[in-house]
């Protein structure tokens, strides 16, 4: 069947463009990829979403953004898109062997956390290293961990490890955060929590069956390197776009994040458009990635009737 | 929850998983994981999908962290798929259904 729009991703770009869509009556698709909701169902409270004045937990408001786009009658499958042709109308989307087609994509598959790129880390994926302290903050009850970055998030994750762990240490490679100041605050005058400045994770220690118990360690000006003891290592160091599937057709920047046209979410190519953080890396918010996603959904309806393909 | 299945408890993971004759997936969860949330209704149509060639069950780490941490499980959601009584698979994190049933293929 021929679709009018799929939208790929469910975090609030992609389940406000399909609130949008549903409501004019194009019948949209979601696939919602390997972590329906995005990035906000591995956070906790979201203290900044206009509507909720006592706040909301991120699985909780994904939750209620999927139901709203679903009542217009928005179709969201628990899939994740494989493979994709925007090289002739209409354009074609896999799940594995399964083929979709439709006359207009929306792309909003966001962005994931980055890695450090070391080959343990990868191992140790799940066994004391970890990107998401809301998930697995709870097994390093009295432990001690190490949490990688300095931004807002490694802020975040660091307080919120103070629940559990003893001693929480941020390892930041330059000499100040970039983290923002209520964000900074709140890390640094919670007694459990200590800064290692001008550090580098550059090897991480352990195996599967004992989990993690130290990390090598490198000073950005001494160049000396030492071991820190720790039972677990959080990271976050920033995040990439999730633009692997689109890169070799749709124009992306340097970074990797796709390019939209001006005042618009319009790609490179005709009816294929983009909203979220696949497309942001100044904002990246709930909220603006919601107001790109509805965009996202006016630019594909104008598109479909211009081109009379709304029928 | 669908009867399908099971809630292990530290008391019965012996004789329910690492005793039992049949293969056994056990999900390893809690009511505060959002990813958790996903991966059940996957764990859920599994044991549909797979009723009488695999077990499926499910642990709570808040209420059996024993179990969790003899296993060595530090993420949830993590899947642990035992046969005659070792785990011989685990995936880490909520993952697309197609790649639960690769590797559930192999151990059947």
């Amino acid at each position: 069947m021929n679709r009018k729009v799929i939208i790929i991703g469910s975090g609030p770009a992609g389940l406000t463009a399909a609130l949008y869509t549903a409501r004019a009556n194009l019948e949209p698709l979601v696939f919602e990829g390997s972590q329906p909701g995005g990035q906000l169902t591995i956070t906790t409270d979201v203290e900044n979403f206009p509507g909720f004045p006592d706040g909301i937990m991120g699985p909780e408001l994904m939750d209620l953004f999927r139901k709203q786009a679903e009542r217009f009658g928005a179709e969201c499958y628990f899939e994740h898109v494989t493979k994709v042709d925007f090289s002739k109308k209409p354009y074609t989307v896999w799940v594995g062997d399964k083929e979709y087609n439709a006359e207009s994509i929306i792309i909003a598959t966001g962005a994931t956390a980055k890695m450090l790129g070391l080959e343990n880390e990868k191992k140790l994926m799940g066994f004391g290293v970890s990107a998401c302290a809301t998930c697995d903050g709870f097994f390093f009850k009295d432990k001690k961990v190490l949490v990688v970055g300095g931004g807002d998030s490694a802020m975040e994750e660091a307080t919120y490890l103070t629940k559990f762990a003893s001693e929480v240490v941020i390892v930041h490679r330059r000499s100040e955060f970039r983290a923002s100041k209520i964000m900074i605050d709140r890390a640094m005058n919670n007694p459990k929590v200590r800064v290692m400045w001008n550090s580098s994770v550059v090897d991480i220690l352990g195996s599967q069956e004992k989990g993690v118990h130290a990390a090598t360690i490198k000073k950005t000006d001494t160049d000396e390197s030492f071991e820190e003891s720790c039972d677990g290592i959080f990271m976050a160091i920033g995040h990439k776009p999730n633009t692997d599937l689109f890169s070799d057709v749709l124009k992306t920047d340097s970074n990797g994040y796709l390019i939209t046209a001006s005042d618009s979410t319009a790609t490179n190519t005709d009816g294929i458009f983009a909203c979220g953080d696949v497309q942001d890396h100044s904002y990246r918010q709930a909220i603006t990635a919601a107001g790109s996603g509805c965009m996202s959904a006016i630019d594909a309806e104008r598109y479909l009737e211009d081109n009379n393909l709304n029928k | 929850m669908a009867d399908n299945v099971k809630e292990y408890s530290t008391n019965d993971f012996k004789s329910e998983v690492v005793e039992s004759d049949t293969p056994v997936l056990v999900d390893f969860w809690a009511e505060w994981c959002g990813p958790c949330k996903v991966i059940a209704p996957v764990v859920e149509e599994l044991a549909n999908d797979y009723e009488g060639k695999i077990k499926f069950g499910k642990v709570n780490v808040d209420d059996h962290n024993m179990v969790a941490s003899e296993y060595g499980v530090r993420s949830i959601p993590t899947l642990l798929i035992f046969k005659n009584g070792a785990v011989v698979n685990q995936i880490v994190g909520a993952v697309p259904k197609e790649k639960i049933t690769a590797i559930l293929d192999t151990v059947i």
